[in-house]
């Protein structure tokens, strides 16, 4: 069945926008991604112009973020005053990201900057997860090994302005968590994702939040980053298609129920593991198309109108 | 210059002996939710005021069908420090957005170089790029005209006008899914010779209707209400999910 889009104007086929949703959605109910690093890509892939894909991929992640949110809230698995401190980074980053987004457009080079981007960080953040889960695996298995406490005391922890973030059981500065977030805005309005894969691992590992409470606590500051990016996209270049991104969302908010399920069900050793494959996977693929010479060397890009 | 005019009129008369007569199968495209492309039939006839001219070549029916002419980048990649990046740029000023060209038999039959230079009748002619510091400019035309083929938008179809007895002829075109609004030119052209006897041009305006079109202006028109109309949705959605859920698991 066929459905003519309104503003990427092109006709696509009903059933593979709902799967694509559904999918994403699945990955965004285990992990707390948001998953716009994937469904971005597999847009382009189909044939949605790019401008219109970002755009309304960010207004797909408000949708399965929410249903999944609303999960976590119900389970208590939410750091509301962390979230808040992380989403003030990201509204300021997500600003800034935006001036240097059209900067480097200005420049000409914008496609290639956005996919260095996505190769340095998912490949980073990729290999550090996988290399960390496969250690604590294989420390857990071992007979009697004790596990080594994650909340061990650096740096972070003399820096001023200290809060008590009860839900996480932390006592540390608001300047980390503030430039946190503060990267993520940047990236992800660079990038057009939500940018749970970057601050997953920088709340585990930098952080040093608790697995549960660090999945509800990112997806509540992706909610009002991507909701802040959606409505810049749609005043600015009027490239969100709400058709596009209702079909997406229906899919997707039915998968994010399920992922949140089976994300309950599975160790976090296992699930970082398998988020750190999915995170490798799409960097890989990534730089294969940086580094393999291309079928056709010639791209058209329409001018805008002016 | 108003008599200078009238004789060459008076000259051009006797050449314009065979005329078009046209019929298009509709006079507009809409653009509805399940708008998945279209077919356009062309057809019409070739009346004459005299018996059919047999000195002056073979009879001849070209048929474009052109949508709205827009600006575009044509980028070449090629490989620096290991990677593939855009290298080069040539701006094509006007390319039409949608392209199709049908002929009653080869090009090279029915259609002089001469008046397909004048009436930008080919693919190749229909794409003004002026102005182009890149010393191969061609190959860039080339690949848009090659990466345009292969999405449908622009077609060549050489032998597809059916032209029954010098007279009647028909064509039908295909308008793929990825179709921008906007008024499609068609331009039907009669050669005798390879040289242009008459031309004839109809619009076929291309319109979003119904939902399509409401969503579109509320867009362009009201961007921050479409926007938060969006959001509500998206959160609208999220939550009927998730309530939807709850309430199947009690």
């Amino acid at each position: 069945m066929q459905l003519y889009l309104p503003i990427a104007e092109v006709s696509v086929n009903i059933f593979l926008i709902l799967g694509l949703g559904g999918l994403v959605g699945v990955l965004s109910g285990m992990f707390g991604v948001g998953g716009g690093f994937l469904i971005t890509p597999l847009l382009f892939f189909i044939g949605i112009p790019p401008a219109v894909a970002v755009a309304t991929s960010t207004n797909q992640i408000v949708a399965s973020s929410f249903s999944a949110l609303l999960a976590h809230l119900k389970r208590r698995t939410v750091d509301l005053r962390m979230g808040t401190v992380l989403l003030i980074g990201g509204l300021i980053g997500s600003s800034l990201g935006l001036i240097l987004f059209n900067y480097l457009k200005s420049l000409g080079q914008v496609d290639l900057l956005v996919s260095l981007f996505y190769v340095v960080f998912l490949g980073i953040i990729g290999g550090l997860m996988l290399i960390e889960s496969i250690n604590a695996i294989l420390k857990s298995r071992k007979p009697g090994g004790k596990r080594k406490p994650r909340r061990h005391h650096n740096w972070i922890h003399n820096l001023p302005l200290k809060i008590k973030f009860r839900v996480s059981g932390l006592y540390i500065s608001v300047i980390p968590p503030l430039l946190v977030g503060l990267l993520v805005g940047v990236l992800s309005a660079i990038m057009g994702v939500g940018g749970g894969f970057i601050m997953v691992p920088a709340m585990i590992y930098l952080l040093g939040m608790p697995t549960k409470v660090v999945i509800g606590t990112s997806l509540f500051q992706i909610i009002f980053v991507t909701a802040y990016t959606t409505m810049l996209h749609a005043t600015t270049n009027y490239t969100v298609d709400i058709m596009l991104a209702l079909l997406l969302i229906v899919g997707g908010v039915i998968g994010a129920q399920i992922g949140t399920q089976i994300g309950l069900k599975m160790k976090a050793e296992s699930l970082r593991i398998l988020l750190a494959m999915l995170v490798l996977l799409v960097c890989g693929k990534l730089a294969l198309d940086l580094l393999l010479q291309p079928s056709e060397l010639y791209s058209v890009t329409m001018a805008k109108p002016s | 210059m108003i008599r200078l005019a009238l004789v060459l009129l008076a000259l051009a008369g006797p050449l314009r002996a065979e005329k078009i007569v046209l019929g298009l199968s509709q006079d507009s495209v809409s653009i509805t939710a399940s708008f998945d492309g279209d077919d356009i039939l062309i057809f019409g006839a070739v009346s004459r005021d005299a018996p059919e001219p047999m000195d002056q070549g073979g009879l001849g029916v070209i048929i474009t069908v052109s949508g709205p002419d827009l600006p575009v980048s044509v980028f070449r990649k090629a490989r620096r420090l290991g990677i593939w990046i855009n290298t080069d740029e040539v701006e094509v000023d006007r390319a039409p957005s949608f392209y199709a060209v049908a002929t009653s038999g080869p090009l090279r039959d029915v259609l002089r170089d001469t008046a397909d230079l004048r009436n930008s009748i080919t693919i190749p002619r229909a794409i003004r790029s002026v102005g182009s510091t890149m010393s191969d400019s061609e190959a860039f035309t080339q690949a848009l005209i090659r990466i345009r083929t292969k999405e449908s938008l622009y077609q060549m179809q050489e032998g597809a006008v059916d032209l029954e007895q010098d007279t009647l002829f028909r064509t039908s075109f295909r308008l793929p899914s990825n179709l921008i609004e906007g008024d499609y030119l068609a331009r039907i052209f009669l050669t005798r010779g390879g040289r242009l006897i008459d031309e004839h041009n109809t619009v076929i305006p291309v319109q979003k209707v119904g939902l399509e079109r409401w969503l579109f202006k509320l867009a362009h028109e009201e961007p921050f209400l479409y926007g938060l109309l969006s959001l509500v949705l998206a959160v609208g959605a999220g939550w009927a999910a998730s309530a939807g859920f709850a309430a199947l698991r009690r």
